[in-house]
């Protein structure tokens, strides 16, 4: 089960049993719901934005191990960065989950996000990593509609 | 915690099934001697598509071999002989199937299909503003969309009988829905996540008091159980081959005759028609009335095969035995402690939905895969249906009979791996 292990990394399955940034944030300015109709995993993003930064933002949802580590490290890297830079880290984040991108030439700044770098081996898992995220260029974009993986 | 070991098994195909061998069945499929990521390959998603047996595959090979020619439009000795063996299938379906004429079959891409052509021919010309159809609360998304966009275009509405907590129909429910509105009823006869078997007879006999015709969608029937469309005396039923061993891309429609008769067209081309001229277009008999432009002979051919196969098989003999392997699955996986089966109904078929105390059904497919183990995660096309259970998905293992008492004991293993793995 040694391969599982690269996908089921200690951190991932320390943040999807014990998320954080779980919540409703009846401040948030920004919100957008998530919808991957493969698995019927739901994410609903919660984002506080000031001018292009994002000052704060949670989540909520049910979903596999992997969206919900990855609804839980992305709340965690994105608070306090601006709209751009989080831009610049879904194209990283998504290099390095679908293999375009290896883990050894893997941007810096995508921190704590690497752990997610055993996805790439599973391609039928890279929806449930990269779920939240497109959750999060909706919510940004503004067009507020339920957006799927499909 | 109970293992499979402790778990009683029933005399198995040795001595309660001295007919059926099912390791002589298992050299029939080749697939079944694949290894996945190193294991032994145990496929428990049948209800998605099943295996095809060597038979099926060298009749598909055969016909591009030896026999390729289109259908109903030669002369030459090819096309003669492969319109001889295209419509010697449908005899073999009529056969099957038990229609009283091979007439009343018509050959589809498979149930998606053949319940659209229903939908669209009968639905545009039968149903009108304020009328009502009835389908259930356990349908695949295949016999619930069509009829929403017809009930869409023409004003009618769609209701749904309701599902028990045991993952049967709600007959009563399904009773008060019908009035002098109704016009059509569509139901599965065994549901693809909750393995369920309706009683088709009686919801037939029940909408005929209403003078409402019955589809059956048969997908997940016709691989477990013996079908007789005249004797269920149900309108219209709908078979998908590749659920049926046979390959993909091919499948049958059964209706009754005073309904295809009266039916439009399904799609207009070549086949379908007797004679077109640009000012009129006089359509073809049925069967071909339904079956435009050049249809999938091999894939026919292979079905041809499959249903050969399993009437050599014969259901008496694997019937039992596939449900004994669902009663020793079930005992074994309800045993394991944060385990929950969905779909508890009297009457099944061999496929079981269950779901894990905090563990999501997509990571016990990805641990279960690594031991090469396949079963099915998600919602199945049935997101109604798992809005009324309330789960965002489930895991299924749907079976066939070339599954053994060993496999149920490796995925009964898997599963308490994968509490181990996340837990
Ligand atoms: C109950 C049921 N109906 C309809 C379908 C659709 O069948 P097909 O995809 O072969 O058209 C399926 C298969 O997934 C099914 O299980």
């Amino acid at each position: 089960m040694s391969d599982l292990r690269d996908l089921y990394q200690e951190m991932i399955l320390g943040h999807s049993k014990s998320p954080h940034n779980l919540r409703v944030m009846p401040e948030a300015n920004r919100t957008a719901q998530g919808f991957n109709p493969l698995c019927g995993d739901k994410v609903k993003l919660y984002v506080k934005l000031e001018g292009d930064r994002i000052a704060d933002l949670s989540f909520e949802g049910s979903g596999c191990a992997i969206s919900t580590a990855s609804a839980s490290l992305l709340t965690d890297t994105l608070k306090g960065k601006t709209t751009a830079e989080a831009d610049a880290l879904f194209e990283e984040f998504h290099d390095l989950v679908t293999g375009k991108r290896q883990l050894d030439e893997a941007h810096n700044e995508l921190g704590k996000l690497k752990v997610f770098a055993g996805v790439a081996e599973f391609p039928m898992r890279v929806k449930c990593a990269t779920l939240v995220w497109h959750t999060l260029r909706s919510a940004l974009s503004a067009s507020q509609e339920t957006v799927t993986t499909e | 915690m109970a293992t499979a070991r402790e778990t009683a098994r029933p005399p198995a195909a040795t001595a309660a099934h001295p007919s059926f061998d099912v390791e002589r069945v298992r050299q029939d499929f080749p697939i079944l001697q694949e290894r996945i990521h190193g294991r032994p390959l145990v496929y428990f998603d049948n209800a998605a598509t099943s295996q095809k047996p060597r038979a099926v595959i060298e009749a598909e090979r055969r016909f591009y071999e030896n026999l390729c020619a289109n259908v109903h439009r030669g002369v030459h000795w090819l096309s003669e002989h492969a319109t001889q063996a295209y419509e010697d299938t449908r005899i073999k379906l009529q056969r099957f199937l038990n229609a009283a004429d091979s007439r009343e079959i018509i050959f589809v891409r498979g149930t998606t299909e053949a319940i659209n052509l229903v939908a669209s021919a009968y639905g545009r010309k039968n149903i009108q503003a304020g009328d009502e159809i009835i389908i259930s609360g356990m349908e695949h998304h295949s016999n619930i969309v069509p009829w929403q966009m017809l009930c869409e275009e023409k004003g009618a509405y769609l209701k749904v009988a309701p599902v028990l907590d045991s993952g049967e129909l709600d007959f009563e429910g399904f009773e008060r829905l019908l009035n002098t509105r109704t016009r059509f009823v569509a139901m599965n006869h065994v549901s693809n996540v909750l393995g369920t078997i309706n009683p088709a007879k009686r919801i037939v006999e029940l909408a005929h008091q209403w003078n409402v015709p019955v589809l059956l969608d048969g997908a997940q029937a016709a691989p477990h159980l013996k079908v007789d469309v005249r004797a269920l005396d149900c309108d219209f039923y709908t078979v998908s081959g590749h659920k049926l061993f046979a390959p993909t891309g091919i499948g049958a429609l059964y209706g009754k005759t005073k309904w295809l008769e009266a039916m439009p067209p399904y799609q207009g081309g070549g086949d379908m028609i007797a004679s077109v001229t640009f000012e009129k277009t006089t359509y073809n008999t049925i069967p071909y009335k339904f079956e435009a432009g050049t249809p999938n002979i091999a894939g026919t051919l292979g079905f041809s095969a499959a249903i050969d196969y399993l009437n050599d098989l014969k259901f008496e003999s694997f019937a039992p035995y596939e449900h004994d392997l669902l009663v020793y699955a079930t005992e074994a996986i309800s045993r394991l402690d944060g385990v929950r089966i969905i779909g508890t109904a009297k009457e099944k078929a061999a496929v079981i939905s269950f779901v894990m105390d905090n563990i999501h059904p997509h990571d016990v497919g990805t641990i279960l895969d690594r031991e090469g183990i396949a079963v099915r995660t998600g919602h199945h096309c049935a997101q109604p249906l798992m809005d009324r259970f309330n789960v965002p998905a489930t895991t299924r293992a749907s079976m066939a009979f070339y599954n053994t008492f060993e496999e149920v004991d490796a995925l009964v293993k898997g599963i308490q791996g994968v509490k181990e793995f996340l837990g």
